[in-house]
């Protein structure tokens, strides 16, 4: 559809599309800001100001963040939980779905009934934690990823998504022998794949934004994940990062800053281009059809 | 052995005289699903564990819970720690706290997503529109955590680049971080800087069910953009608004219990501390367990009892509803 070029038309077209320019920028300068002051070498940084590229380039902030032991393994500890959790959420997601997508199943609107009652109401912080505390699990970094196997909304998605498969490809794998779990792995999940991949990336930038349940769960510092000694480094603005004393090094701390910031962020942005083909696909399904 | 088998083999002749058929296959029926519920096992032990078994803790709001006695053997408290928590001056604050921020968000961050996805609807250039919601959705998938550090290190008064700014241009610099008084303003801004761009997916798929030919008619009667706008656009987004805002009023006390945490401070915790953050201090660092527990079972009842409410309104006002 085209407008006419009336001038009304082309001032309305031009503040909008003006509009729309600033408000994309002010979403990624700040993120052009951190990457550039990461980089950027410390006697430029300390004399202030907005850095949007780097006028001298310097790694010693990077160089600062692998000669330290707390930054490489709470990086290591940030994989290990995406990478478990993910294929736990995955795993337990699929399989829980998959029968709640069969219409025919006896008891399978109150299983539904179970899961959609967890959305609207649940017991909350305390007795949460006394739950997995029971489990033994404090301190472990199960406690980053059992808790958290299936997310509802995520459930319910994919049920949805399987129930469009045709009933007909099933019932010929049940004639050439196939049981359910052979037709869920063998048919179902490769049918579903795209499905399968969005809530796989949804799921594994839950587990590395992960902050508030390694608060909550782990005690030791060796075993925090990458967002809480960003917290530690950056909002608390603590100089000593467990081993090293940032000051004593004479870097720059807002370019540690800016470094780790970086690195808490960046399995993101790499992941992002390949997530953006499907989730509005996919959020749009869930949202529609509940 | 050879007995066993003779008994066994008499009593599944009884039962199967006995039983009436329907049951037989009723039981026929599980038995040819058996992988399916085996499939089903995990899942449902984890909402079993994960989720009821809280719910049932919910008791120990009730108790005077001692951990080594667990829930079935705590002594009971009636409601002594809803009194004490009713009774204490912090209540009024968290109270004020949790509902202002409840209702800056709804006012300042919810129209927001809305106006966005019109604007960007608007735009007929394919590739424009793309690379905007690109950058849009970008904030969305970073932490809190990231999120927070990034305007602490922009808005600080030691060298942050916005102050800075500000002070070339007025001389003077604001502590935007500490000052309680900038806290609501500063969490609402975090709010919608992160999840503006991610709002808008479901008003644009919405948006894009409407059908192009009540625009031609329009424009036929002679409708300009604002006209078009008013008329056509808003009306086709009606019900999901609607939708929205009760979900949003379902989530109402919940202002984002990670970001407010991230961003309390010891200067501005009058303004700052929510029912959850409360909840959090008095149950897990102080460990008071049955006292929290009231706190957190009042705020879910407060958060049901809004989703209900609303969802009737919705309902009288002849829209859908969620539920």
């Amino acid at each position: 559809m085209t407008y006419d070029k009336t001038w009304s038309n082309r001032i309305f077209d031009g503040v909008n599309y003006t509009l729309l320019t600033l408000i994309g920028l002010v979403c990624i300068i700040p993120f052009i800001y951190v990457l550039a002051v990461s980089f950027t070498a410390p006697h430029i940084v300390a004399q202030g100001g907005f850095i949007l590229y780097p006028k001298e380039i310097s790694l010693s902030a990077y160089k600062y963040i692998f000669s330290t032991n707390t930054l490489v393994r709470s990086l290591g500890v940030s994989v290990y939980v995406t990478v478990v959790g993910t294929l736990i959420n995955l795993v337990f997601t699929s399989l829980l779905a998959y029968p709640l997508s069969r219409p025919h199943l006896k008891g399978r609107s109150l299983m539904l009934l179970a899961v959609l009652f967890t959305m609207l109401f649940n017991g909350g912080l305390i007795p949460t934690y006394y739950v997995v505390k029971s489990l033994g699990m404090i301190d472990s970094l199960w406690s980053l990823m059992i808790p958290s196997a299936i997310s509802a909304f995520n459930l319910i998605v994919l049920k949805n998504f399987f129930q469009q498969i045709p009933d007909g490809l099933e019932d010929s794998a049940k004639i050439d022998g196939c049981n359910d779990l052979g037709i869920l792995f063998r048919i179902v999940i490769p049918l579903s794949l795209p499905a399968i991949a969005t809530f796989g990336l949804f799921y594994a930038v839950d587990h590395w934004n992960k902050f508030f349940s390694a608060v909550m769960y782990i005690n030791t510092n060796t075993k925090w994940p990458i967002q809480v000694v960003l917290r530690e480094i950056v909002i608390n603005a603590s100089s000593r990062i467990g081993d090293t004393n940032i000051e004593e090094m004479n870097i720059q701390p807002l370019t540690i800053k800016m470094a780790v910031i970086v690195f808490a962020t960046l399995p993101i942005i790499a992941v992002y281009p390949f997530l953006q083909k499907h989730f509005a696909k996919g959020v749009m399904l869930g949202s529609v059809k509940g | 052995m050879k007995g066993g088998c003779a008994v066994n083999t008499q009593a599944n002749a009884e039962i199967r005289t006995k039983e009436s058929a329907y049951k037989l296959r009723w039981l026929k029926e599980l038995a040819k699903d058996r992988w399916l519920y085996l499939m089903a096992l995990p899942g449902l032990a984890y909402f079993l564990i994960f989720k009821y078994v809280p719910m049932y803790g919910i008791i120990m709001a009730f108790q005077d819970f001692k951990p080594h006695l667990g829930f079935l053997n705590s002594p009971w408290a009636g409601l002594k720690h809803f009194e004490r928590f009713f009774g204490e001056d912090q209540f009024w604050m968290l109270f004020r706290n949790t509902f202002l921020l409840a209702i800056y968000n709804l006012i300042f961050f919810f129209p927001l997503p809305i106006v966005l996805a019109l604007m960007l609807n608007e735009v007929r250039r394919e590739r424009f529109k793309r690379f905007v919601q690109t950058l849009v959705y970008i904030p969305h998938f970073v932490s809190w955590v990231v999120v927070v550090g990034i305007f602490y290190i922009l808005f600080t008064t030691e060298g942050g680049a916005v102050n800075e700014l500000l002070f070339k241009f007025t001389g003077q610099k604001i502590p935007f971080l500490l000052e309680p008084e900038w806290f609501r303003t500063m969490i609402v801004t975090q709010s919608i800087w992160k999840e503006v761009g991610w709002g808008t997916i479901i008003f644009l798929a919405a948006l894009a069910g409407v059908d192009l030919q009540l625009y031609e008619a329009a424009r036929m009667d002679g409708a300009g953009r604002w006209r078009q706008l008013w008329h056509i656009t808003l009306p086709a987004i009606r019900s999901t608004i609607v939708i929205l805002l009760i979900l949003r009023l379902g989530n109402f006390l919940d202002s984002g219990f990670e970001h407010i945490f991230l961003m309390l401070t010891s200067t501005n915790r009058e303004v700052g501390e929510v029912f959850d953050t409360y909840v959090y201090v008095k149950g897990l660092t102080q460990g008071q367990y049955s006292y929290s527990a009231a706190v957190g079972l009042f705020k879910s009842v407060v958060g049901l009892l809004l989703v209900l409410v609303a969802n009737w309104m919705a309902k009288r006002f002849g829209e859908e509803g969620v539920y």
